[in-house]
Parts: structure tokens; C-alpha cells; sequence
């Protein structure tokens, strides 16, 4: 077995919200055979930042956000919010950091039930901790309404008669309806058009800064997860692959993995000094017998021999830039 | 200076009336939605409207003559249609078209109340066990439980249970009902647990639960009401299976006992004088199942398409 050194073992000025330590969630799909969606995860997510989380499909950054905000339990591993470890709560406390742990979902159609109105929708989180009641509640559905740019009459609509952009903002609303300290956002722009997303990610960090809060920011864009990430991590196929913060992974990425990743961004300026755009070949090996070893070697322009025979040690190469790479 | 087409042709629009986002449509709720398209369909609404008419007439058909339906008159036996008896008497004198309604009576009753109970046996198995699926040990045991019971319920056919029903019990409507609802009700669970496995990982109930919404309440605010098109439609055609079944079982003679009428006993009744030309004894009663049937199919149809979002116009 290899050591790991845990990246939240290193002191840090900074507090730290959201602690992930070893987490894994396998599942089970058939008798013998589990998919290793989450593999022995580490991170932390500091108070106040935003956290991107980078990676194809199927490299296990959903599974990952489903289970830190505990709408699945882990195979293993801790989930320290705030100093406490979540899963041993007890119940009343649970209830408390469940509120304070919120998500935004990818497709804003299936996110929001079509039989309900908007109104309800946004006020279910105040029901189900009975917040407001009445006249008061009405009053906070309108204020949610407004701060996520919408007009209170929509509140009696349904969720079909809405855009996507607009979708999507009602579900922030939602999220927003419990004053939660932590969110995660599950690809909340993908399925948005392109200009739709702009507006969607400008709402969220505006969000951000009057309500203080603290992003788990999932994306297989990393264009955009650059322009309003703080740190990024990148996963490949249930491991972390390199982690650190935004402008470094950008000016010097470390791992073959994302280096590739960042020269498939389309650069806005045609004339810029153009990078090499490096191909991968082949596709992601099936997540339910991953390659032994580094689990990126099968696509790796680098690979050695080592690559096949061990798995690269989670090291700090530079100063708060980690890497699981033979390469360093 | 050259003034560019944009300073002169485009002015910016006044603020106070910008109104980008308000949305003139009407709200609608989603019962009201489905009922304007359902009345859009013309078969839909010539089905809906024979279906009133039949329930209108069961209840009011025998009372609108002044014969009953086992009142005999041995002078007027095997008349045909005529203005004082207008279906025509059978071959005990009586009045066909009080008959006929009375008929009516019980196989809408059976159609009715078996569906009735097909429709709260499954939803009840069908919701626990496709809510209770993947929910732990526990859960998967009950829903493994229940499904293999269906299974096996599934696997009698209909006919046994209701000869068996019939040693041990009374022919007559009650014993139909039940016999059919022994059967009938696995139908409906396994399609309202496919519906709620299937809504069970939608977002929507994923968020609910994030919103710590209690699972009563998840279950009546966000999976009921969502597979309500389902059940509706499966309704519209479980109530003429049932209606069919009880025709074919008193076609039988397994099913109502003289003195009570069905559609069913009347076409058996009319059989055996078939060859002697008294057509108005199989055709009145033939000829309201089919219309029956026809009718819950044509205004099944229509609401299948309206609580379809994808169909709707």
C-alpha cells in the first residue's frame, strides 16, 4: 500500500469549511464487479473560496458532490464540516449541517418538479424547516425571487414556463431559501446556452460575496471553472490528479492528464502564441477495471515503466501544488 | 460628421417599459392544461360524451319505462323493438331495455370497483416497494418481498381463481370483484414502482431530500402527484378489462346469476334464438360492451396525449 499524505495535513492560515479525508464510494453493479467512483479522495475546501472540480465524464466529480453534501453515504472515509465529522452527528445537528450544505443540480428540467409552482418549489427548504409561515413566507419567496433576477408574480408559475437560464435560477433560489454556508454546483451551466451562462455564473459569485459562501464547483469546462474557480482540482477516473490554485494550474500544469485537458480550451484570440495541442488517445478505461498502477497510463504520452507497477504518491511538488505523477 | 444608421434609427427603449420577462400566458394549473387538450381531441370528447351517456342512462335507463327489469308479461314475449318496448322483450316477456341498463348497473359496478381496488392494492405495493428499493438492507428485502409476491400473483391466471372463488364462495358480483382483484391489482404496482424507482433519482426529489423534506412528505408533494398521469391512464383502461371480464365470465356462466342481468348473461340468454331471427336479443347488450369498451379506450387515448408533454400542441 502506498502512503498517502494528506493535503489537509499541511497548517494553513486559512480555515477550512469542508474537509474530505480517504473518501471512496464504490458501487456494486453486479456481484463481483464495483465501480470505483470516488477512490480515496482528500481535499479541503477553505472558507470563502471556490473550489473547482475538473474532469471527463464519468471520472466520478458528481459522485464525489453527491456525497459530500451526503445525498449518498460514502463507502468510507470522513466529512468534516465546520470541525465536525457529519456522519456521526447526531440526529438535531445532522439536520442543522444538512442546511447549511446545499446543491445545485446540472439540468434545471428535471431539477424542478413540473407539478409544483415556483413559489413552492423555492419555499420547500423553508417548509421542511418551518422558517417562515404565512404572509412571512411569502415576503421571503419574493426576496428570494429578487435576488436570484426574477419578479415576484413568477412565483405562480410553473416550472415549464420558464428558460433554462431562468430554471437554473430557481433552483439557486431553493438552494438559497436555508442560508447555506456551503454549496455545490453540479455542472449548474452545462446544459445552459452559452450566454445564458455567463449571466448564471455572474448571479453565483455575486452570491457569493453578500452571502458569504463557499463553492464545491463541479465542470468539465475548464474555461470557465478558470474564471471563477480560486483552486482546482482535476480527477481521472476516481482519483485526484493534481490539485491546486487556479493561476498556477494555468501558467504551469504539472500532470500529462492536465495538460492535455488544457490544450483542448479554444483560445478566444486567434493570434495568441498557440500551445500544443496535445491529443489523448483512446478512451477512458472502463472505471470497472481500471489500469493498474497510475490509472492514466493507458493514455499517457509519458508513461514508464513504473507507471504500470505503482501508483503515484499524492506529492506537494511546488508550494501548494499537488500532483500524483511518476514524472515528479 | 457623419451620423452612423445607429444614433438616428435605434434609440434605446425607455426603461419603465422594458418588461423583458413577464410572461402573458395565462397559469394554468396542470388539471386544467390536460382537460383544454383532451377537449381539443375529437375522438377523446366523443368517448368522454358516450360515457356519460351510458353512465346517464344506467342509472336513469329502467326508470324512463314502465317496465322493470324482471317484471315478466307471457302475452308479449319475443317482441321486436317496437314504441312500447324499445330494445324489445326476451323470451320471458320482459322489457329489454330496462334489461339493458340494469345490466348496465352491474357491469359498471364491477368495472368501477375492481378498478377501484386494483388501483389502491397497487399503488400502495407499488409506491412502498419502489420507495423502499435501494434504501438499505432493510428496503431492498421489503421490495424483494413484494415483488416476488407479485410474481407469483401474476403467474395464476384469472380464470382458476375465479373457479376456485366459485367452490368456495356464491356466484355473483362480489365474487367477481374479488376474483378480479386477486389478479388484477399486481398490473398496477409493478407500473407505479417502475414510476417512483424512476422519480425516486430524479433531481427534484434528490434537492427535496437535501432540503430536508420529510419522506411522507416527498412521497404526497413529489411522487404522487407525478405519476398521477400513469394511474389515470392505466384507470381508463383497467375499468373496461374489468368491465370485459365480467361480461366474458357471465358469458360463461361463471359470473351474475339469474334473476340479476348483465351484458354478459344477455348475450348468453340470446344465443340459443339467434338462429331464429330475434337479433335484438344478442345486439342490444353486444352492442353496449363494445361501445362501452370503445369509449374508455377513445377518451384513454385522448388522456394519454394530454399528460403527455411531448404530444401536447
Amino acid at each position: 500500500m502506498v502512503e498517502r499524505i494528506e493535503e489537509t495535513g499541511k497548517a494553513h492560515t486559512t480555515e477550512n469549511l469542508v474537509e474530505i479525508h480517504s473518501l471512496k464510494k464504490y458501487f456494486n453493479i453486479k456481484k463481483d464487479v464495483t465501480v470505483k467512483s470516488v477512490d480515496d479522495i482528500s481535499i479541503s475546501i477553505r472558507k470563502g473560496e471556490t473550489f473547482g472540480l475538473v474532469g471527463e465524464s464519468g471520472s466520478g466529480k458528481s459522485t464525489l458532490g453527491k456525497t459530500v453534501v451526503g445525498l449518498q453515504a460514502p463507502t468510507s472515509g470522513e466529512i468534516i464540516y465546520n470541525g465536525q465529522n457529519v456522519l456521526q452527528l447526531d440526529k438535531e445537528t445532522q439536520r442543522n449541517v444538512n442546511k447549511e450544505m446545499q446543491i445545485i443540480f446540472q439540468d434545471p428540467h428535471a431539477s424542478l418538479n413540473p407539478r409544483m409552482r415556483v413559489g413552492d418549489i423555492i419555499a420547500e427548504g423553508i417548509d421542511a424547516y418551518k422558517l417562515f409561515k404565512g404572509k412571512d413566507r411569502t415576503n421571503r419567496i419574493y426576496e428570494l425571487l429578487a435576488q436570484v433576477g426574477l419578479r415576484p408574480e413568477h412565483a405562480k408559475r410553473f416550472p415549464h414556463e420558464f428558460s433554462g437560464g431562468q430554471r437554473q435560477r430557481i433552483g439557486i433560489a431553493r438552494a438559497l431559501a436555508v442560508e447555506p454556508k456551503f454549496i455545490v454546483a453540479d455542472e449548474p451551466i452545462s446544459a445552459l446556452d452559452v450566454s445564458i451562462q455567463a449571466q448564471v455564473i455572474n448571479l453565483m459569485e455575486e452570491l457569493k460575496e453578500s452571502e458569504g459562501l463557499t463553492y464545491l464547483f463541479i465542470a468539465h469546462d475548464l474555461g470557465m471553472v478558470k474564471h471563477i474557480s480560486d483552486r482546482i482540482g482535476v480527477m481521472y477516473l476516481g482519483k485526484m490528479m493534481e490539485l491546486s490554485n487556479s493561476d498556477d494550474m494555468f501558467r504551469n500544469p504539472l500532470h500529462p492528464y492536465t495538460q492535455a485537458l488544457l490544450s483542448a480550451i479554444p483560445k478566444a484570440n486567434p493570434r495568441a502564441v498557440k500551445r500544443e495541442r496535445i491529443v489523448l488517445q483512446g478512451d477512458p478505461p472502463s472505471p470497472t477495471a481500471p489500469p493498474s498502477g497510475c490509472r492514466f497510463r493507458t493514455r499517457c504520452p509519458h508513461a514508464m515503466e513504473i507507471c504500470a507497477l505503482q501508483e503515484p504518491q499524492w506529492k506537494e511538488v511546488e508550494d501548494e501544488h499537488w500532483v500524483a505523477c511518476h514524472l515528479y | 460628421m457623419v451620423k452612423t444608421a445607429n444614433d438616428q434609427l435605434f434609440r434605446p427603449l425607455d426603461p419603465a417599459k422594458q418588461q423583458t420577462d413577464v410572461i402573458e400566458r395565462p397559469s394554468l394549473g396542470i388539471w386544467k392544461e390536460t382537460f383544454l387538450s383532451v377537449i381539443k381531441n375529437k375522438l377523446a370528447v366523443l368517448g368522454l360524451v358516450l360515457l356519460l351517456a351510458i353512465i346517464f342512462l344506467a342509472l336513469l335507463g329502467p326508470a324512463m319505462v314502465p317496465y322493470s327489469a324482471s317484471q315478466q308479461s307471457l302475452t308479449n314475449t319475443n317482441q321486436p323493438p317496437s314504441a312500447e318496448h324499445w330494445f324489445g322483450t326476451d323470451d320471458l316477456g320482459r322489457d329489454m331495455w330496462s334489461r339493458t341498463w340494469q345490466g348496465a348497473r352491474v357491469s359498471l359496478t364491477i368495472g368501477f370497483v375492481a378498478a377501484f381496488v386494483d388501483l389502491i392494492l397497487g399503488v400502495i405495493v407499488g409506491g412502498v416497494s419502489g420507495y423502499m428499493a435501494g434504501r438499505g438492507k432493510l428496503g431492498d428485502r421489503v421490495d424483494n418481498v413484494l415483488m416476488r409476491i407479485v410474481e407469483v400473483l401474476y403467474g395464476i391466471p384469472y380464470l382458476l381463481v375465479v373457479i376456485l372463488l366459485m367452490v368456495i364462495m356464491e356466484p355473483g358480483i362480489t365474487t367477481i370483484i374479488i376474483a378480479l382483484s386477486i389478479t388484477g391489482w399486481v398490473g398496477m404496482a409493478r407500473i407505479i414502482r417502475g414510476q417512483i424507482l424512476q422519480l425516486k433519482s430524479q433531481e427534484y426529489v434528490l434537492a427535496a431530500e437535501k432540503l430536508g423534506t420529510s419522506h411522507p412528505k416527498i412521497i404526497t408533494r413529489h411522487l404522487l402527484p407525478n405519476t398521477m398521469g400513469i394511474i389515470i391512464i392505466n384507470l381508463t383502461f383497467t375499468i373496461p378489462t374489468a368491465i370485459f371480464a365480467e361480461a366474458f365470465l357471465s358469458f360463461l356462466g361463471l359470473g351474475v346469476q339469474a334473476p340479476f342481468a348483465s351484458w354478459g348473461t344477455m348475450t348468453n340468454d340470446a344465443l340459443g334464438v339467434i338462429l331464429s331471427g330475434q337479433w335484438w336479443r344478442l345486439f342490444f347488450p353486444a352492442f353496449m360492451i363494445a361501445m362501452t369498451m370503445f369509449a374508455f379506450n377513445a377518451f384513454g387515448d385522448g388522456i394519454q396525449d394530454a399528460l403527455d408533454p411531448r404530444a401536447r400542441k
